[in-house]
């Protein structure tokens, strides 16, 4: 099995060579992955509350998400999973989108269109995903090659969990990517659990990074909850694709410490134990032992930092609890890049029934036709 | 004017697209030097180069999958899955992801493609080199499906697919890649997607019909022509999405209506074009809705000649609609 990648262990030693990170970015990096942190307990708190409908948190996971991705650069892209949202906001989807999109509101850049937990930032090249397993890893491989063809200097960096190494599409995108050389890099973030199904009964292979080899090409095998080990084997994996050498996989060995989603009781399947003993490998404790340690960060400063990161969020929550109704057009736009006739009659016979009830608003009149 | 079979006229509407525009590839199994196995990307490679024509490793999956995150970025690939029969590995890309990505990300995002892919029987295939899957897809909002019977619509059809900003599966009848040559304008144009053909005039039946089924329309509407049946017969050309309207004026004005396809007929495509005329314009039906299609079956190989609906079924029909 490869070796597991480690710099800082659980206890916060340091154990090999630390990339090269100025203090101020190093704090940068401890506050995302405690926004992402308060972030998910807020949503869990609005579907507990009936607000939103559908919550896939992250907690547990925050150094892989955040350490992988600020290996990335502006240009790079992000083929997300589920739970890459927190990356996403580092990277530039404003937090007010992100709300927008968990309320499924009109501010929603996807219109309402998605289930909670389907972000989509294009201004930082962040496509969203389609909730079918494994589908977006072609998809990155069809983006890098066109990358490549027009001779940008962008890596595509293509996110799925565990249970995606089964799929069609991991297949096919590891073995087209390979062969085709394309700048991608695969993040396997595993963590543990697809749903229910332990990565024990997703594979017989010893690792999932020994999955690479066969495709030709290399792999490496990560603590997860180690964020500077994240950074720097992502680093090195993105430095090898944006130079030509090809793509290569990184997994990211991590634990998944909520259930699935808001809906997923996981007591039903695994033991509380296994919780337990992830818990002593928190990858934001680990991160803060070694800023404390560094004086980084102060006695204290969490807290503060917590504090702030939890007005802001309250303060965005509280901005999109208010928007404006949906437009019933989106019902039948972005189908197709123009409405078509059959549509704007479907929507015109619908119309004609909404308004009867009093349920249309200003805007959402027929289609001329 | 050069007169081209429909796979030659294919192939010169892929060659024009690839010539005036550079973001356009072309890539597949076997698609490369060997140029296809029906020949349609022949010379490409040549023309283009490896980067621009390629072979792909076997994976339907990977093949739309991959074309996808290209159109996301800026490419216009024209992708081809050997044989319809092959595609389904593909179907949760081209259902799933091709046709829902506009809709999905409000606009953000969208996949113009072209899936190629012939389809249809009349070669002793058997049941996997035969199938007409087309219902599968027209089912699917935000793709289009496209299917042209002359060679000059090959052309037109394929240049305005490759144009259009959504994705379009361009299924080619095998049956007639090398039926007849007809005349095919050199260079670029174009046949607006969504828009009917008429292929004959007649006050007596309307036929509705399209890619392989043309031809047998077309014959057994002559034959009908001979008795003083007058069928006016209608190629429909894009499936998805339909010009409805056309269809209905088209139906209204005979009041007597046929609709052939070789594909089977619970849940085929004719079950659309009756309900759309049943439900707008009954009134006007001067006879029940015939359909001529293949059986509810897997498609064979030996009897093939008789699955798929022949001049003689087709007369047939028209006959019992006109004097009904």
């Amino acid at each position: 099995m490869p070796q597991l990648i480690q710099l800082i262990d659980p206890q916060g030693q340091v154990l090999g060579e630390l990339p090269d990170l100025s203090a101020d970015r190093l704090k940068e990096l401890f506050v995302h992955m405690l926004r992402v942190r308060v972030t998910d307990g807020r949503m869990l708190t609005l579907q507990r509350a009936g607000r939103i409908g559908f919550v896939g948190t992250s907690t547990g996971m925050e150094a892989s998400q955040i350490g992988s991705a600020a290996a990335l650069q502006p240009q790079d892209w992000l083929w997300s999973g589920l739970r890459e949202g927190g990356a996403a906001v580092m990277r530039g989807l404003p937090l007010s989108e992100y709300v927008a999109q968990m309320y499924c509101n009109a501010n929603d850049t996807a219109k309402g269109r998605q289930m909670c937990n389907h972000f989509q930032h294009k201004g930082s090249h962040y496509p969203s995903w389609s909730s079918v397993i494994g589908t977006q890893i072609p998809h990155g491989v069809g983006a890098a090659l066109a990358s490549q063809r027009r001779g940008e200097d962008a890596v595509h960096a293509i996110y799925f969990g565990d249970g995606a190494t089964s799929s069609n599409g991991f297949h096919s995108g590891m073995n087209f990517a390979a062969v085709w050389k394309v700048p991608a890099v695969f993040v396997c973030v595993n963590n543990g659990w697809a749903i229910s199904v332990s990565a024990k009964q997703q594979t017989a292979a010893e690792s999932y990074a020994h999955k690479a080899s066969a495709y030709g090409m290399p792999a490496a095998r990560v603590d997860g909850n180690d964020l500077l080990a994240c950074y720097a084997t992502m680093q090195a994996a993105v430095a090898r694709a944006r130079s030509g050498e090809g793509p290569s996989l990184v997994v990211l060995e991590t634990y998944r410490m909520m259930g699935h989603s808001s809906s997923d009781d996981p007591s039903k399947y695994r033991d509380e134990a296994e919780v337990e003993h992830w818990r002593t490998r928190d990858p934001i404790a680990r991160f803060e032992q070694y800023l404390l340690a560094n004086q980084i960060l102060e006695d204290g400063e969490r807290a503060t930092i917590e504090a702030t990161l939890t007005a802001e969020i309250d303060r965005v929550i509280h901005e999109q609890e208010s928007a404006d109704p949906m437009a019933l057009k989106t019902l039948v736009e972005d189908v197709y890049a123009d409405v078509p006739n059959h549509l704007k009659r479907q929507y015109n016979d619908f119309i004609e029934v909404a308004e009867r009830h009093g349920d249309a608003q200003p805007g959402d009149g027929a289609f001329p036709l | 004017m050069p007169t081209l079979t429909l796979i030659q006229a294919v192939n010169d509407g892929l060659k024009v697209a690839m010539r005036q525009d550079e973001s356009v590839l072309v890539f597949g199994e076997d698609v490369g030097p060997k140029g296809g196995v029906f020949l349609a990307t022949e010379g490409l490679t040549a023309e283009f180069g490896k980067e621009r024509c390629f072979d792909t490793p076997l994976s339907e999956d990977g093949i739309v999958g991959t074309a996808i995150g290209m159109a996301a970025n800026g490419l216009r690939p024209v992708c081809e899955i050997q044989f319809q029969d092959f595609i389904f590995p593909a179907f949760d890309q081209i259902v799933s992801e091709a046709a829902k990505l506009r809709y999905r990300s409000g606009g953000q995002y969208t996949a113009p493609m072209v899936i190629r892919t012939p389809y249809g029987g009349g070669i002793r295939g058997g049941l996997y080199h035969s199938q007409s899957g087309e219902a599968y897809f027209t089912h699917t909002a935000g793709l289009k499906v496209v299917i042209p019977s002359t060679p000059y619509d090959a052309k037109g059809l394929l240049l305005a697919s490759i144009a259009d900003p959504d994705p379009v599966l361009f299924m080619e009848p095998k049956a007639l890649y090398r039926h007849l040559k007809a005349d095919v304008p050199e260079g670029h144009y174009t046949v607006d997607l969504s828009t009917l053909r008429q292929v004959r005039e007649g006050d007596d039946v309307t036929v509705f019909c399209y890619g392989s089924m043309v031809p047998v329309v077309e014959k057994a509407a002559n034959k009908a022509a001979e008795q003083g049946i007058h069928c006016q017969v209608v190629d429909l050309r894009t499936l998805l999405p339909l010009d409805e309207q056309g269809v209905l004026e088209a139906a209204r004005k005979t009041g007597r209506v046929v609709v052939v396809h070789e594909a089977p007929r619970f849940c085929g495509y004719g079950a659309e074009i009756s309900a759309i005329i049943a439900e707008n314009i009954i009134e006007y039906m001067e006879a029940p809705i015939r359909r001529v299609t293949g059986f509810d079956t897997p498609f064979p190989n030996t009897l093939e000649h008789h699955y798929l609906p022949d001049e003689r079924r087709v007369l047939d029909a028209i006959e019992e609609v006109a004097k009904y």
